[in-house]
């Protein structure tokens, strides 16, 4: 008879659910008449994405302290509930932004596979364990390489996949490494018995931490570990490049803050250290690439590895402000970005081509409503008033001034002044000047109508302008979330 | 209730304006009506406050951020108030104007000028660090693009260039206020005390620098005069470039006493810099849009003067000149305009010979002229003699340059008059420019008696903007 540990159910009931949803959208692909594929896919995973959603509103509600589930291996608190809540909601609205995307087939497998990553971020972000975190990482990862190259007949989609793959692939065994190291340094693979215990080796407890945190810079796109990232954007549909800019960035950089603060503690010194220059990188050369851009896809893709500058800053602050502050900043940020490329993907198949600049002009007086919508989250990003990207930046410069890290905040300044070149240029392409310049034009007529895009679209606006004027109940979450790290 | 009233009402117009699918003239029709009602609400405001009670008046204030000490805390003071009301009327102006000239796109347009009227009036009315960041940022999104879509030829370089000069000064007094607010644990101004941190204090101060602009941060200026369209450069140069004067009065001098006291030295000889060189320019300018821009400048170098003298004589005078100079310089602005209207250039050289058989547009510039050149007996002669006796006390140089800016005034507004109206006849001036009609007069009229209205009573403005005439010390006491 083997030992079985109690399963709290209610914790794990998000995962379950996605699952759950993902099954059905593969099982639909088979059995279902080709006729009602597509819906039934689409309605099952959107099904499950908000029911996932508020699942994990509940054990948010329910937690009000941590606790260690399965035999250490993972941990039920308000920081992964609340970034769970984060996940689904931008998983829902992805199904949304898939719905119009022209696809002859793979119905089935889309949906399929977006529920199955949604799934495993859901499980990455309650990773307690070195061991759970690897499984998280891979089980969505396994499900985005096949994501990305799944538009097999457009070679940049494949292009993308194996680039992903090969990457992705390098980063995990990298993060693999690390964690071997840490645990023959400890002999723990649970977060909390690394922090306690008393290390045998130094150095490799410190260059396990280091390949930790290089393997999942990885994954949120820090510079220098992004190289892959404007290619993949460019190339992956655009339904699928809305998810990873907004959900894995957010699992990935929610995981970082914990295992960072969780597991090191004692090595706070070393690691805040690395992580701001990381953030300084980010800064640095995403904004100042993103300045050349001609294809929008890549463009938004160097803004979200500034972006991720301006998350790492708050990590880097090491504080129970900062954490706020980076959870705050991920609401904001996730709807903008699925927001920007859901326009984006709008464009693609009104025009039937990639989106560069140029073939924005016109937009804003032809499209009113995408078009305010575009102009909303590019200032956004950019930190402009009205918008939660205002407070977003706002509550990470006081999250690093409180931290002493007073010169990061002027990094930041410089970085958005920068940034502001290309958020602008996108609404100076749309308003000023006019596809009849450029004698853009609709391929095969106007496009169908797209409510679901539509419905997107609006949600995204919604919570960019909604987490402006509502920016306390979100920082309350916040708060109460930052709460279950030991700071 | 009343101030929040101020601030939503022309931003709901400007909701309502974009959204009614009206013909081309009801459009415009409906955006001046909201912006008429705006100026009676003003009168209404006006008429409840209590010019000697002094203090914060009509106030509201509530949480927004409470983690953080963030709320909406909104109110005004004389001076703010008087602030607040040359903008509503000058964006009333501008509206018509807009009207008039019929702008393409309606719908976009006077959307957007309303939701700038709303932002202008925001900033005046903040009483929190960061709802006056965010009411002056509000700005910049609007006038991005009324500048890049409805301007001139050069319009894409003009506004990328003035956003990014301007958001640069702005992204430095973010980090101002972050450090500020996180220090004293409040972003309200009312609540939160002082600091003698000169690097936050810089920060502010280079923020408005450019927004008045102050010598060396002009930069965008050139661009922006010529390539906006012209009631938009009235409200620019008119109202938007006053927060610069309020951001000094409200947040730099009460809440940063030693690093202003330090660093006035420095900000007077900017602000004398801006004069001369402002004038300067203004009096070898081509066109009539740069003589009006760069005088602005000058004007700006004038007040900030007045302000960083830092005694009641200066701080009266500098609130009302920048009231006077807001009137002055929008009536100029939109006069400007209905002449390159009539003539297609605005070019000095092109121009002349307009008064004859043109009386009321004659009349009309000569009685603007006369005030902005600022003749004894004028509301701004009043405001320029009043900051030269204010900031003599800090240096007799100063009222010296403030001397020579009156003097360069004066001749680069005969300049001006004499261009357009006198010489012989240019060659852009036909028989068929004709006289100003009723609407267009209406649309000057009203700030040209504004402005005869303080030129007889002066103490209008300047005996009410602070509490008991003693402005340098309810600056000292931070308004309490």
């Amino acid at each position: 008879m083997i030992d079985t540990p109690s399963v709290d159910w209610l914790a794990l009931s998000p995962a379950v659910a996605l699952l759950g949803a993902s099954g059905v959208a593969l099982l639909a692909a088979v059995i279902v008449p080709d006729w009602m594929r597509k819906s039934a896919a689409a309605g099952v995973t959107f099904a499950g994405f908000v029911l996932a959603a508020v699942l994990a509103g509940v054990v948010f509600d329910e937690t009000p302290t941590p606790e260690v589930l399965l035999d250490g291996s993972m941990v039920r608190d308000q920081l992964a509930a609340l970034t769970q809540v984060i996940l689904a909601v931008t998983g829902a609205v992805v199904v949304l932004l898939s719905w119009g995307e022209r696809r002859r087939d793979n119905h089935g497998e889309y949906y399929a596979l977006l529920a199955a990553a949604g799934a495993g971020m859901v499980f990455f972000v309650s990773a307690e364990n070195l061991m759970t975190l690897f499984l998280g990482l891979e089980w969505f990862s396994l499900c985005l390489y096949i994501l990305v190259a799944l538009d097999t007949e457009r070679p940049a989609s494949l292009e993308a996949g194996l680039k992903y793959l090969i990457v992705g692939g390098f980063a995990s065994a990298v993060l693999l490494f690390g964690s071997a190291l840490v645990y023959g340094a400890t002999g723990k693979l649970s977060f909390a018995q690394i922090a306690a215990a008393d290390p045998t080796d130094d150095v490799f407890l410190v260059a396990g931490l280091a390949m930790i945190l290089a393997g999942l810079a990885f994954k949120v796109s820090a510079a220098p570990f992004h190289m892959w990232t404007p290619d993949v954007y460019q190339g992956a549909p655009t339904s699928v490049t809305a998810f990873m800019s907004a959900a894995t960035k957010a699992a990935a950089m929610v995981v970082l803050l914990r295992v960072l603060v969780t597991a090191f503690p004692e090595e706070s010194e070393t690691w805040t250290i690395a992580v701001a220059v990381l953030a300084c990188i980010s800064l640095a050369w995403g904004n100042l690439a993103a300045l050349a851009q001609r294809d929008v896809k890549r463009l938004l893709a160097f803004s979200s590895i500034s972006h991720a500058g301006f998350m790492l800053m708050a990590i880097a602050a090491n504080s129970e402000r900062g954490a706020e502050a980076l959870l705050y900043y991920l609401v904001p940020y996730a709807a903008m970005s699925v927001g920007a490329f859901a326009v984006v993907a709008a464009r693609e198949r009104e025009l039937q081509r990639p989106v560069t600049l140029e073939s924005l002009a016109g937009l804003g007086w032809e499209r009113p409503l995408y078009g305010i919508a575009m102009w909303t989250f590019m200032l956004g990003m950019a930190g402009f008033p009205l918008t939660g990207g205002l407070f977003g930046k706002l509550f990470v410069f006081s999250a690093a001034y409180d931290s002493g890290d007073w010169w990061l905040v002027l990094v930041g300044v410089a970085a958005t002044v920068v940034s502001l070149g290309y958020y602008l240029n996108v609404v100076r392409w749309m308003y000023m000047r006019t596809g009849g310049e450029l004698r853009l034009a609709p391929a095969g007529g106007s496009p169908p109508a797209d409510p679901a895009l539509g419905v997107a679209v609006g949600a995204a606006v919604l919570v960019t302008v909604g987490s402006f004027f509502a920016a306390q109940p979100i920082l309350d979450a916040a708060a109460d979330a930052a709460a279950s790290l030991p700071f | 209730m009343l101030t929040t009233a101020l601030i939503l009402l022309p931003i709901i117009g400007a909701i309502v304006v974009a959204l009614t699918p009206l013909p081309r003239a009801a459009t415009a029709g409906l955006a001046l009506l909201v912006a008429l009602m705006e100026v009676a609400l003003w009168i209404v405001a006006a008429s409840r406050f209590d010019f000697d009670e002094g203090g914060l008046q009509l106030g509201t204030s509530r949480e927004w951020v409470e983690s953080l000490g963030i709320s909406y805390s909104v109110g005004f003071y004389g001076f703010s108030l008087w602030l607040a009301g040359v903008t509503v009327i000058v964006s009333a102006a501008a509206i018509g104007y807009a009207m008039w000239v019929g702008r393409d796109r309606p719908r976009a347009y006077h959307a957007l000028m309303l939701f700038l009227t709303g932002a202008i009036v925001a900033t005046f009315a903040a009483q929190d660090l960061l709802l006056f960041y965010v009411s002056f940022e509000a700005m910049l999104i609007p006038l991005y693009v009324l500048v890049g879509v409805w301007g001139g030829a050069r319009r894409q370089v003009a506004t990328l260039t003035f956003v990014i000069y301007t958001m640069a000064g702005s992204l430095l007094m973010l980090a101002s206020v972050v450090v500020f607010g996180v220090t004293q644990g409040t972003f309200s101004l009312l609540e939160s005390g002082t600091s003698d941190n000169v690097w936050v204090f810089l920060g502010f101060a280079i923020a408005f620098a450019i927004k008045a602009p102050l010598f060396p941060f002009h930069g965008w200026l050139p661009l922006a005069y010529r390539e906006a369209p012209v009631e938009v450069a009235a409200v620019l140069y008119a109202v938007v470039s006053k927060t610069a004067i309020y951001g000094f009065l409200r947040i730099g001098l009460p809440k940063f006493p030693e690093p202003a006291d330090d660093l006035s030295g420095v900000i007077l000889v900017l602000a004398g810099a801006a004069v001369v060189y402002g004038s300067l320019s203004a009096f070898r300018a081509p066109d009539l849009r740069g003589v009006v821009a760069y005088s602005s400048m000058a004007q700006m170098g004038l007040i900030t003067l007045g302000v960083f003298a830092f005694d009641d004589l200066g701080l009266d005078g500098a609130v009302l000149q920048a009231v006077a100079h807001a009137l002055i310089s929008a009536s100029m602005f939109l006069l400007v305009g209905m002449v390159e209207h009539r003539c297609g250039t605005g070019e000095l050289s092109s121009l002349g010979g307009m008064a004859r058989g043109r009386p009321v547009l004659a009349s009309v510039v000569i009685v603007a002229g006369m005030i902005a050149l600022a003749v004894p007996g004028s509301a701004t002669f009043a405001g320029e003699f009043l900051i030269m006796a204010g900031v003599y006390d800090q240096g007799w140089g100063y009222s010296v340059v403030v001397a020579l800016g009156v003097v360069l005034a004066a001749m680069y507004t005969l300049r001006v008059i004499s261009a357009i109206l006198h010489v012989k006849p240019g060659s852009a001036v036909r028989d068929e420019a004709l006289d100003l009609r009723p609407g267009e007069l209406a649309l000057v009229l009203p700030m040209l008696l504004a402005l005869l209205v303080l030129s007889a009573w002066p103490a209008l403005v300047s005996q009410s903007s602070f509490t008991g005439n003693d402005a340098a010390q309810s600056i000292a006491e931070a308004f309490k």
